[in-house]
């Protein structure tokens, strides 16, 4: 009995391994709603580095991994400009991200970033992520694909993850919208209901292997 | 007619000529997309998710095509569904799609809510652009790939998928 008893217990064991094994597999890489974030430090179109510890006054962040080029991403340029506009104040501040290699995306290098900033006076950090870590690091796939991130003491835990709403052509037709309906909750103290949403978008330009 | 208008009609018929033999497209809702994806034959189905305003799309096109001719005698069919806004219809699409020959079928979705139609196409698929499914029911097998291929890795994924 007590035999058998170490031999289930080993091929528990075993079990237990193969199934951890398999969940950090690549396709599910990135965090999932609930997870903390790691904070980052990444060069603001100022010159300046960013992290998400560095802005105190943060109850959290609303980042988007965005850029210049994708069509997707210019459509929701001011809706993110609004986004920011309307939680600032709020405690939950816009963070975009440029992920894209600029060698593969002509159009989204550094210079141009400073210059799309400028131009539409973005009132929020435009960041670029040079290695594109934090981007895997998110797990994020397109642009634009957003994270709300929550303070939680020291730590940002993931409150939603996904699209911004579900009309991309015309603002005004969207019947949901996500990150606001997320926010509102959030800034009630209420749980997010609808914490994971999906959308079209174009392709992070990932850095071509060597 | 005109001898000053004999001309330009001429021009504009040799121009017609070509884009004549490109595919028409076709402006479907999700569930003729769903009944296709579905279809329990023993055909392979490489179903390619792009849009016009998509770069990386547009340059792995021609190997949709290539594919095509090169299986055109076997059970293998392309489908090239255009996730274009459907306002961009007349505008966008059916232009591109006439310039560039497209021999394949081409579908345009016209939906709307992202988040519903993308979990109903496939569940792994986070929405990126280009997107590909290549499967065979009858078979029981579905690939997916989140990035442009090129027409080796296509030929892979059919081989891969109608084996028997």
């Amino acid at each position: 009995m007590k035999k058998s008893l170490s031999v289930l217990f080993a091929l528990l064991a075993v079990a237990l391994t193969v199934g951890t094994a398999f969940r950090f597999a690549p396709a599910e890489d990135g965090y999932q709603v609930g997870d903390k974030a790691a904070d980052f430090k990444l060069k603001n179109v100022d010159g300046k580095m960013v992290s998400l510890a560095g802005n105190a006054a943060a109850k959290g962040y609303i980042v988007v991994f965005t850029c210049n080029t994708c069509p997707y991403a210019k459509a929701y340029e001011d809706r993110i400009m609004a986004l920011n506009q309307k939680y600032a104040a709020q405690g939950y501040p816009v963070l975009a991200i440029n992920p894209n290699d600029p060698q593969v995306a002509p159009g989204d290098s550094y210079a141009d970033m400073q210059k799309r900033a400028k131009d539409k006076q973005y009132a929020f950090p435009y960041l670029l992520d040079e290695t594109q870590n934090v981007a895997r690091a998110f797990g994020a796939t397109r642009t634009p694909h957003v994270y709300v991130l929550q303070r939680t003491g020291q730590d940002f835990k993931v409150a939603y993850i996904g699209a911004i709403d579900n009309n991309t052509e015309d603002a005004n037709a969207a019947t949901q919208r996500y990150v606001e309906d997320a926010m509102s909750q959030l800034l009630a103290g209420q749980a997010v209901q609808t914490s994971s949403t999906k959308a079209i978008g174009c392709t992070i330009k990932w850095k071509k292997k060597a | 007619m005109n001898k000053f208008l004999r001309l330009p009609a001429l021009l504009l018929l040799l121009a017609a000529a070509p884009a004549a033999r490109a595919q028409q497209v076709r402006v479907v809702k999700l569930p003729a997309l769903q009944q296709l994806l579905q279809r329990p034959t023993d055909t392979t189905y490489v179903v390619n998710f792009w849009a016009t305003w998509c770069k990386p799309c547009i340059e792995e096109l021609p190997h949709f095509e290539q594919l095509r001719a090169k299986y055109a005698r076997q059970k293998v069919q392309v489908l090239l569904v255009s996730l274009d806004f459907p306002s961009k219809l007349d505008a966008k699409v059916r232009p591109f799609v006439q310039k560039q020959g497209l021999k394949s079928r081409v579908w345009l979705l016209n939906e709307t809510d992202q988040n519903a139609y993308i979990d109903a196409i496939d569940r792994q698929w986070s929405g990126a652009l280009p997107f590909t499914l290549v499967l065979n029911n009858a078979r029981q097998r579905r690939q997916r790939f989140e990035q442009p291929l090129t027409l080796a890795a296509l030929e892979k994924a059919v081989l891969a998928v109608q084996a028997p």
